[in-house]
């Protein structure tokens, strides 16, 4: 019954946040601000964390397809299809899960327990909207530069560790990224990116919204936010994987 | 004039109001006192429509306010100021940004004139040279004078305080009370107090209502106060020797 309590909730909140906004000027001028903390400033991390994952992924494959019966530009098609496919979307939202979910929850979070949100609704402002709203566009339009970001520094950290490692060299990497490349791989990483980025701003602004109490709480909602959104990113990834793929 | 009919609220199978019957009047500084778990901040609470009442009429010079939709209430919350008990000012804007948010959300003023009406807020609680600063650099008692300036920014009608000097000093708890009344009178604004602090009874308490265990236990003015056989009343108010003292001099005078 909790699970349905939830869940009823949480979609109670989802439409008062897409209510007509007051001022489309104001939200215009937050979603930018949003796009710059939520978006820009997880940039580092992104390209931090894909270059490693693109980098382990190459030597991985090369020791997986040690054979001197297979072609070498396979470390490259290999790397490049698990970075497309897999972790620039799947990985990056888990990620920002925990970057930008943690935020987004304590933030709200912080504002419910210091009456921040009554004084919202006491002087006429659509609390949810006006709070959630822009973090949900500004998510889901910079979630897929995040990506497409992702998945450039991870092919590139995957040939830098695949030369540096003697594995495989530039001409045969470069064969292998380019080779039957599908341009749709991009594509579904692109849908899947922007489920993820729209389940995670919604569900860690739920569990900061309905925030009682004082710092502890606060805290609670934080983590809440962090493991329910990877939850629901691996849950819908397999979702979008079967509808888009099979 | 805002008026309290028979208004009761419970959460799952507490009672914290029952048959509440107030009026609270316009131009006067009215102050809900009770001690701490009484239900006062609930019956505040109330009356803005933090929550909803489970029986009673809530009306705001002839409105039924809680029987409004959505919309309405909406419409009614603009004529409404309220200074919570820390402030609620939002961390991430400046004191400016503070004072011209609701001017921002519900006026076509240009830019410099939301900055004129903000710096005319702040200059009137006595605040100056510190728009560009962030709540957290400002003391307490700026912050609630801020809050103040903010809750004024739209010519409210209506004025409600929870708790407004909660984590002062007392002598910032005076200056806060008394620019209270006199914001109260100037704008002529039904005010609603929620204290229990008893300076502030003392200082500017035109109309005080006692709440005890979520009933309305006695109501009059602050020299009423001295002169009460209420029980409860008296020993919620002169708890303390020296309030004790205040009172016997005050009676032998």
């Amino acid at each position: 019954m909790g699970l349905f309590y939830h869940i009823g909730k949480y979609f109670l909140l989802l439409r008062r946040v897409f209510a007509k906004p007051e001022k489309h000027g104001v939200y215009y001028r937050e979603t930018l601000k949003e796009i710059e903390k939520l978006g820009i400033s997880s940039m580092g991390i992104v390209a931090i964390v894909s270059v490693f994952m693109g980098a382990v992924i190459t030597i991985q494959t090369a020791y997986n397809t040690e054979n001197p019966l297979l072609p070498t530009y396979l470390i490259g098609l290999g790397a490049r299809d698990s970075i497309l496919l897999e972790f620039s979307s799947t990985i990056v939202a888990l990620i920002l899960a925990g970057k930008i979910g943690s935020n987004i929850a304590s933030e709200i979070g912080t504002m419910r327990v210091t009456e921040q949100i009554d004084a919202l609704e006491i002087m006429g402002v659509n609390s949810a909207s006006f709070l959630i709203l822009p973090k949900i566009v500004a998510s889901v339009i910079f979630a897929p530069f995040l990506t497409l970001l992702s998945m450039i520094v991870g092919i590139a950290g995957g040939w830098i560790a695949g030369t540096a490692a003697g594995v495989v060299t530039t001409e045969n990497y470069v064969y292998g990224i380019q080779y039957a490349f599908n341009p749709f791989y991009i594509t579904y990483s692109i849908i899947k990116i922007d489920v993820f980025a729209f389940l995670i701003t919604t569900i860690s602004a739920y569990h900061g919204y309905n925030s009682y109490g004082g710092s502890l709480e606060v805290g609670k909602s934080s983590t809440k936010a962090v493991v329910h959104s990877s939850i629901f990113i691996l849950l819908f990834n397999l979702i979008l994987t079967q509808l888009l793929l099979s | 004039m805002i008026e309290v009919k028979g208004v009761s609220k419970s959460f799952e199978s507490a009672d914290v109001l029952k048959d509440v019957s107030v009026v609270f009047e316009k131009g006067k500084t009215n102050l809900i006192i009770g001690q701490s778990g009484s239900g006062k901040t609930v019956l505040l609470k109330s009356i803005v429509g933090l929550h909803e009442v489970d029986q009673g009429q809530i009306i705001y010079d002839d409105i039924v306010f809680n029987k409004l939709d959505f919309k309405a209430k909406k419409e009614m919350r603009k004529q409404i100021g309220m200074l919570f008990q820390g402030g609620a000012l939002f961390d991430s804007s400046t004191v400016e940004e503070n004072v011209m948010y609701p001017l921002e959300m519900f006026t076509d003023l240009s830019h410099s004139e939301k900055q004129d009406r903000a710096n005319e807020c702040l200059k009137r609680v006595n605040i100056i040279n510190v728009n560009k600063l962030f709540p957290s650099e400002i003391s307490g008692g700026m912050q609630k004078r801020v809050a103040i300036a903010r809750a004024i920014a739209l010519n409210p009608k209506y004025l409600f305080c929870d708790e407004p000097n909660s984590g002062l000093d007392p002598r910032t708890a005076i200056v806060i009370d008394n620019l209270i009344k006199e914001i109260t009178e100037e704008y002529d604004m039904t005010t609603i107090v929620n204290t229990h602090d008893m300076n502030s009874v003392m200082e500017i308490g035109d109309k005080v209502v006692y709440i005890y265990k979520g009933e309305k236990w006695w109501e009059g003015t602050r020299d009423d106060i001295f002169n009460t056989n209420n029980e409860e009343l008296n020993n919620f108010i002169f708890a303390s020797k020296l309030s004790r003292k205040i009172r016997d001099l005050e009676n032998k005078v």
